[in-house]
């Protein structure tokens, strides 16, 4: 089975790779934006494990290693 | 007394460390292979900068899954003097042994130049050759040296005289502009609750000659010696 995790920096603290980003598109013209915060995502391809075993393993590894929740956030979406 | 240097895939500081203990201030010195799982007969473990792993996923996440961190903690749990400096920092932090975490630089750049600090508490083993308030000068080379703790974190660390060290100008004062990299507050180090863990950005063991530059790393060094022999 394939899943994808997602990791944010948690709301409120500064993302200054998105900041840039946005102070580039801004300085390009495209002012509709807001505001830009950068992430990464994480495919994973794993065994086929009942459902809630796989969310509660991908939990784990998350918090093991694939985000340090002082400052990120994960969710888990699993394909 | 005996130093151990740990040494990950990517270290590039654990070389320093140890010409500054050997060398410098002729105690023994080791180093310590990530994959060991033994800490034997040491007085003061330095965990040093660099890029352990690359710094792949964050900076210093994949180095505390270790076999040797398992000790490290132990060893700081038992009272041990552990020490992490700039990636060693980030590494005593992903391994919990610190509060908070090290982010990207506000400007995200990598910056490596003399700053002056201020230190903060000079009733540690890691700060007692230092007079509170004193300004001392040690370079900084890192990208990733924004600290940052939550609010709450941040009241406790403050609260509990946990700050070590603060960016300041040469004057002492802690202004925004002496900020190099936008870390809370202006931390650039910081203790665990029982002062026997310290983590800083700045670079210590690079500020001990004249002949190379600043000389405000003498301290760190000089109270660690002092208290253990």
């Amino acid at each position: 089975m394939k899943a994808k995790v997602h990791v944010t920096l948690r709301s409120g603290v500064l993302d200054p790779q998105g900041k840039a980003v946005h102070g580039s598109l801004s300085r390009a013209g495209y002012d509709f934006i807001k505001d830009i915060r950068i992430g990464k995502e994480i495919a994973i391809e794993m065994d086929d494990l009942p459902r809630e075993e796989a969310e509660a393993k991908l939990t784990e590894i998350c918090e093991k290693l694939l985000a340090n929740t002082v400052m990120e956030n994960f969710t888990i979406e699993i394909e | 007394m005996k130093f151990g240097v740990i040494v990950f895939p990517g270290s590039n500081c654990d070389h320093d460390c140890y010409h500054a203990a050997k060398h410098v201030f002729g105690h023994e010195a080791s180093y310590v292979w990530h994959k060991e799982t033994e800490l034997k007969g040491l007085d003061c473990v330095i965990v040093p900068g660099g890029f352990s792993y690359g710094d792949y996923l964050r900076a210093g996440a994949v180095a505390k899954n270790s076999p040797v961190m398992e000790e490290v903690v132990r060893f700081a749990s038992g009272g041990g003097l552990v020490i992490g400096i700039c990636n060693g920092f980030q590494v005593l932090t992903e391994a919990g042994l610190l509060p908070g975490a090290l982010m990207k630089n506000r400007d995200l750049k990598f910056i490596c130049e003399d700053i002056t600090l201020r230190v903060e508490n000079d009733s540690s083993p890691f700060t007692s050759c230092y007079e509170e308030g004193e300004v001392v000068s040690m370079p900084i080379a890192n990208a990733d040296g924004n600290y940052y703790a939550d609010q709450e974190t941040l009241k406790m660390i403050e609260g509990e005289g946990r700050v070590a060290f603060r960016y300041s100008t040469p004057a002492g004062l802690i202004t925004p502009e002496a900020n190099p990299n936008g870390s809370v507050g202006n931390i650039a180090g910081v203790f665990n609750k029982e002062k026997n863990v310290l983590g800083l950005m700045p670079h210590p063991e690079r500020a001990i000659e004249p002949e190379l530059g600043p000389t405000g790393g003498l301290g760190v060094f000089e109270s660690i010696i002092d208290i253990i022999s």
